[in-house]
């Protein structure tokens, strides 16, 4: 194999994989913007999305002991949706209603705490077995591109790219051009402004919630597909990490553009560095180039800038 | 009524600007140490000291030393898990070294080494703030953690990684090792955090304190009063981290005995440490230890009363365990965001007042 | 209830807890096991567990226990956490009446911190198959017992396997031979025995870190991709194990030449992959399938009573088969430790005797139901590791069955021992430990 195209495919690795930790970045920036909390929940939420659209499809699940039959995948995706949406309300309900106007750390380690709920919740209603999640996503390598080019290019992946473009449009449209789509960058703007012209905090918050808790159920099901269903997946969240600070908190394009970089970044690394130093660089790598990054744009790539005044 | 002022007055400076200066808090903490340090040893068996109370005790110290970090100088940090492995690492290296020297003096050493690692992380914090710092920050846990996995010589070439502590005697007692009485195990700990404990209480009232509660308050604002935010910062870093490594040097050789990087010290241990600070209190000693407190017994409480009280099979109370625990997080922050420190003052307050509601 | 109240019901809890089960009134046995259902390692720590209760169960219910004495079975949750595991130690070590009999810790990490209190609190510890693999020498760890095999003689073994498939040791010169493991005490073992391997044999070895958990592996398998290895051999564990073999299917590495470590060959491990799974290959010292004698007693005397601890049609997986033969080792011992004393009311310490005299040899297992399960074992004082022989099993995708793919390979002693002699001495210069003499 030439040297070049197996540079090229590590860098096209890089981008997919990339591409994988931005959906689940995707996640945390759409409640960090609105609200200004760093959900920690984010792996947890995508585990339990996953969880529970395993739960419409299988026939050992809780919803065929109840109703005796199961979903099709186009009917379980939206179920599982409704599941997500009615798990934000519940959250706004208990939680981030009564801790309105903390700090963030607080609001951070609340969301911890929502964390370990989900997580015992998971385990109680579905048990810790691994489930194979199959909703038809193709799965292997790409044989048209390996035969005809030699060129390794997983297929589950550009599935994934494909489905995080579409889903950066359609927030974008969301965030443009809706009504509450004004409303919640007005609120990311300025809490007070925004309720000051009759916005409604709550609302906005399940709203954002929800949005995130489905971008979760994208990013479960492809990590699901990838891995099977179980508790590992909501340690994913630690890999969105350095794709969050490269990219801003604040910053959908942000997340994408991070996310890439740090793919590809972690990849090349890996390939090419790992082998002189013993290997496993991959993980602090990613760090280490963020940190790079940060030092010379404190608030990340395409954060916004961070005004200070005495 | 039991807990008031009144009538106690002070009549030099030096009274006034003591560490408790109202008598029932003197009384009350003279009364806690003499418990743990005269009452509890006599008494203690294998479970409480090697399951909870050493734990207890190195979480605390290990909670004081972020709490100086994040609660005092209000940098938040995710690399305590690292800073833990660097005074576990270099006590283990050092009582390779020097088997003669007396342990407590490696084990202060051990803190020297972690403050001067802990000074070199301390850098981004100059220009990098908030929660971009505190990922930040786990470049050094990722790293740190990477580095004493892939390099022999920090584990002695051992075929796994593992290190294993040698059995140290401490004056002629065995502090470590399997062979160590749960009362020597106890009171070295005690001994030594109890000092540190009383130390830091005194860092954070004096100069150096102020100036790091003026950087976490507003950097801008305190830079323009005149402090210095490199001296402030990296020396709120370096005072962290030597905490966070005697406690990391005591987590390893007296509670665990053995450990690997990657579990021992990963980053659930940095988040566990956070979690004990800010369910505690932030920016206070006492909440450190009731963090403490809470993060290592309630899990344990829990489990027995589910398991031994109710007979719950031990798998299910895992499950439940970790989601009540959760929720307990949840409601008391919700009750009380400034953490369980804050809890104990108003119940103090209330206390003052009690038995007539004016 | 008031709060008040409940503080005191919690607190009286915690403070009867050492002394839990003091007033019972017959001699039981006490076997603790320390279980993972919680974690990101729980889909494998279910079905060991499992089968440890299901077991016990059937004794007690089939046979009123062993040789008639009821066994107590005392479970602690350690979610494959060390300090859990500490914590659960300590509080099932001095369960009355007997003690903890043996300590079964099912963690690498756990292990090693129980090594140097097992001869402090004097109860042996059975790390079958995992652990550290110098607690081989009973000369120096006179009460950790590591048999069926070790994971030094399991790469001999694997190395053997591949040795076979190319046609003798001699045309493995050359050959390619990478390990992909998980970064970990554990996922190190094999490295120094490779190294020794590859030396010797002239095979170019090279090791794969992967981190924990181990979700992503793109830039190990692009690396294999590129230098294309003859072999891979992976020492993994959790979604680690599912996510390289999807991995390897993608860049169509023949999986008939991917060998896992014996916890990288459960059907939890190749089920995620499907078809792509077929023909994977991975270590073992036992069968699979729940077609044994044993296993139909357990569904008549277990199952049917409704007493099962897991699901019935998931009797017979790999796991579940693993976590047998070990309870039914601890058994064999506590039984041979109620011979050799004469008495009933075995102790820790004359379980540890039972251990190492312990021979359950191929007509005894018949008698338990488990024929041509596995091999017969002999313990003797000097060696703990027993006879670490070791098979290759395969993967039947279409047929979801794993099946014998080879006959057992003895381990290559002459590589084996001498590191293992090295790292046991090391252990016992470091903690002034004298070795005993075995006559």
């Amino acid at each position: 194999m030439a040297f070049d195209l197996f540079l090229l495919e590590v860098v096209i690795s890089g981008l997919m994989t990339g591409v994988m930790y931005a959906l689940v970045a995707l996640g945390f920036v759409l409640i960090f913007k609105a609200s200004g909390v760093f959900n920690f929940a984010q792996g947890v939420l995508a585990l339990f999305a996953a969880l529970a659209l395993y739960d419409f499809l299988a026939e050992d699940g809780w919803f065929f002991a109840v109703f005796g039959f199961t979903l099709p995948v186009w009917l379980a995706i939206p179920a599982t949706a409704l599941i997500m949406i009615l798990l934000a309300w519940v959250i706004e309900r208990a939680v981030l209603r009564f801790l309105v106007k903390q700090e963030e750390i607080i609001l951070f380690m609340a969301t911890i705490g929502l964390a370990f709920v989900l997580e015992g919740l998971g385990d109680l209603l579905f048990g810790s077995d691994v489930k194979p999640l199959d909703i038809g996503i193709p799965q292997g390598a790409s044989d048209w591109l390996l035969d005809n080019f030699n060129l390794y290019v997983e297929k589950l992946e550009i599935v994934a790219a494909a489905t995080a473009a579409v889903l950066v449009t359609a927030l974008a449209i969301f965030f443009q051009k809706t009504r509450v789509g004004r409303a919640l960058r007005a609120v990311a703007d300025d809490h007070q402004a925004a309720l000051s012209v009759g916005i409604s905090l709550d609302k906005i918050w399940v709203i954002v919630w929800s949005v995130s808790g489905i971008v979760a159920l994208v990013a479960g099901i492809m990590w699901g597909s990838k891995s099977g269903v179980q508790f590992s997946l909501s340690l994913i969240a630690l890999k969105a990490l350095p794709v969050l600070i490269l990219g801003g908190f604040t910053s959908v394009p942000g997340a994408i553009v991070g996310g890439l970089i740090i793919g590809v970044g972690e990849k090349v690394a890996e390939v090419y560095v790992g082998p002189l130093v013993g290997g496993a660089i991959e993980n602090w790598f990613a760090y280490v180039l963020a940190l790079g990054f940060l030092l010379f744009r404190p608030q990340g790539l395409f954060g916004e800038r961070i005004i200070e005044r005495v | 009524m039991f807990y008031r002022e009144n009538g106690q007055f002070k009549s030099s400076y030096s009274a006034d600007q003591a560490i408790f200066p109202i008598a029932q808090d003197r009384v009350f903490v003279i009364g806690i140490l003499l418990i743990a340090f005269c009452g509890v040893p006599f008494v203690i068996n294998e479970y409480w000291a090697n399951a909870i109370l050493v734990p207890l005790l190195v979480y605390a110290l290990a909670g004081l030393g972020l709490n100086i970090l994040t609660g005092y100088c209000g940098q938040v940090s995710l690399g305590t898990g690292a800073f833990m492995a660097v005074g576990a690492y270099a006590s283990f290296k050092l009582v390779g070294f020097f088997p003669e020297v007396n342990y407590l003096i490696l084990i202060f050493v051990s803190g020297l080494v972690t403050a001067a690692v802990g000074v070199v992380f301390g850098l981004p914090s100059l220009r990098i703030k908030g929660f971009y710092l505190a990922v930040a920050t786990l470049a050094a846990q990722f790293f740190l953690i990477w580095l004493f996995n892939k390099v022999g010589w920090f584990y002695d070439h051992s075929p796994t990684g593992m290190i294993t502590v040698r059995p140290i005697d401490f004056f002629g007692v065995r502090v470590t090792g399997p062979e160590a009485t749960p009362a020597a195990k106890y009171l070295f700990t005690l001994t030594i955090i109890a000092t540190l404990t009383l130390t830091a209480k005194n860092i954070v009232r004096g100069r150096v304190g102020r100036s790091w509660m003026a950087i976490r308050d507003m950097d801008i604002a305190a830079e323009l009063i005149g402090i210095k935010p490199l001296q402030a910062k990296l020396s709120a870093f370096a005072v962290s981290s030597f905490y966070i490594g005697v406690a990391g040097a005591l987590y390893f050789g007296v509670y665990l005995g053995s450990a690997e990087p990657l579990e021992a010290f990963d980053i659930n241990q940095s988040f566990y440490v956070l979690f004990i600070i800010i369910i505690g209190g932030l920016g206070s000693i006492l909440g450190a230890f009731l963090g403490a407190a809470f993060i290592v017994l309630l899990p344990v409480l829990m489990k027995n009363l589910m398991v031994g009280g109710f007979g719950v099979a031990s798998g299910t109370a895992g499950h439940v365990e970790i989601l009540l625990l959760g929720a307990l997080i949840i409601f008391f922050l919700i009750v009380e965001p400034h953490g369980l420190a804050r809890l104990w003052q108003i119940a103090k307050e209330k206390l003052r007042l009690w038995p007539f509601p004016h | 209830m008031n709060l008040r109240k409940l503080t005191g019901v919690a607190v009286a809890a915690v403070l009867a807890l050492p002394m839990f089960a003091s007033h019972a009134n017959a001699y039981e046995l006490v076997i603790p096991t320390l279980d993972y259902r919680t974690g990101p390692y729980a889909p494998n720590g279910i079905p060991l567990a499992n089968a440890y209760s299901d077991y016990i169960n059937l004794l007690n219910e089939r046979d009123g226990g062993i040789e008639g004495v009821k066994i107590k079975h005392v479970d602690c949750e350690t979610g494959y956490n060390t300090k859990k595991g500490v914590e659960c130690y300590e509080n099932i070590k001095n369960t009355a009446p007997s003690r903890a009999l043996a300590v079964q810790p099912f963690s690498t990490g756990i292990t090693y911190q129980l090594i140097p209190k097992s001869s402090v609190d004097e109860i042996p510890i059975f790390s079958m198959g995992y652990g550290r693999t110098s607690a081989a020498n009973g000369k120096v760890f006179p009460w950790v017992f590591n048999f069926p095999a070790t994971y030094w003689s399991q790469a001999t073994a694997l190395v053997q396997y591949i040795a076979d498939q190319e046609g003798g040791m001699a045309s493995l010169k050359g050959k390619k031979i990478y390990l992909v493991y998980h970064n970990s005490a554990y996922g190190k073992e094999p490295i120094r025995t490779l190294e020794a391997l590859a030396e010797k044999y002239g095979f170019e070895y090279r090791g794969l870190p992967v981190d924990h958990p181990g979700q992503e592996q793109k830039a190990t398998w692009l690396q294999i991709r590129k230098e294309r290895p003859d072999w891979v051999l992976m020492w993994g564990w959790g979604v680690m194990n599912q996510v390289a073999i999807k991995e390897a299917a993608s860049i169509r590495f023949p999986m008939d030449r991917f060998i896992g470590v014996w916890w990288s060959g459960s059907e939890n491990d190749v089920l995620p992959a499907g078809e792509a799974a077929d023909g994977y290959l991975s270590g073992t010292f036992h069968a699979a399938g729940g077609d044994f004698a044993l296993h139909d007693d357990i569904r008549k005397y277990v199952y049917d009573k409704g007493m099962g601890a897991g699901d019935r049609d998931r009797i017979g997986e790999v796991l579940y088969n693993r976590g047998l033969v070990a309870v039914m080792w601890t058994v064999e011992a506590i039984r041979n430790a109620m011979k050799i004393h004469g008495t009933k009311e075995v102790t820790p310490a004359m379980v540890r005797d039972g251990f190492e005299s312990l021979e359950v040899d191929e007509a005894r297992l018949a008698e338990l139901g488990l024929k041509d399960f596995t091999y017969g074992i002999k313990i003797t004082c000097e060696n703990h590791e027993g006879p670490g022989r070791v098979a290759v099993q395969q993967w039947d995708a279409k047929a979801k069955k794993w099946s014998m793919a080879s006959k057992f390979y003895e381990p290559l002693r002459e590589i084996t021992a001498p590191l293992i002699e090295a790292d046991s001495m090391a252990y016992a210069k470091e903690n002034n430990v004298t070795p005993r003499t075995c006559s």
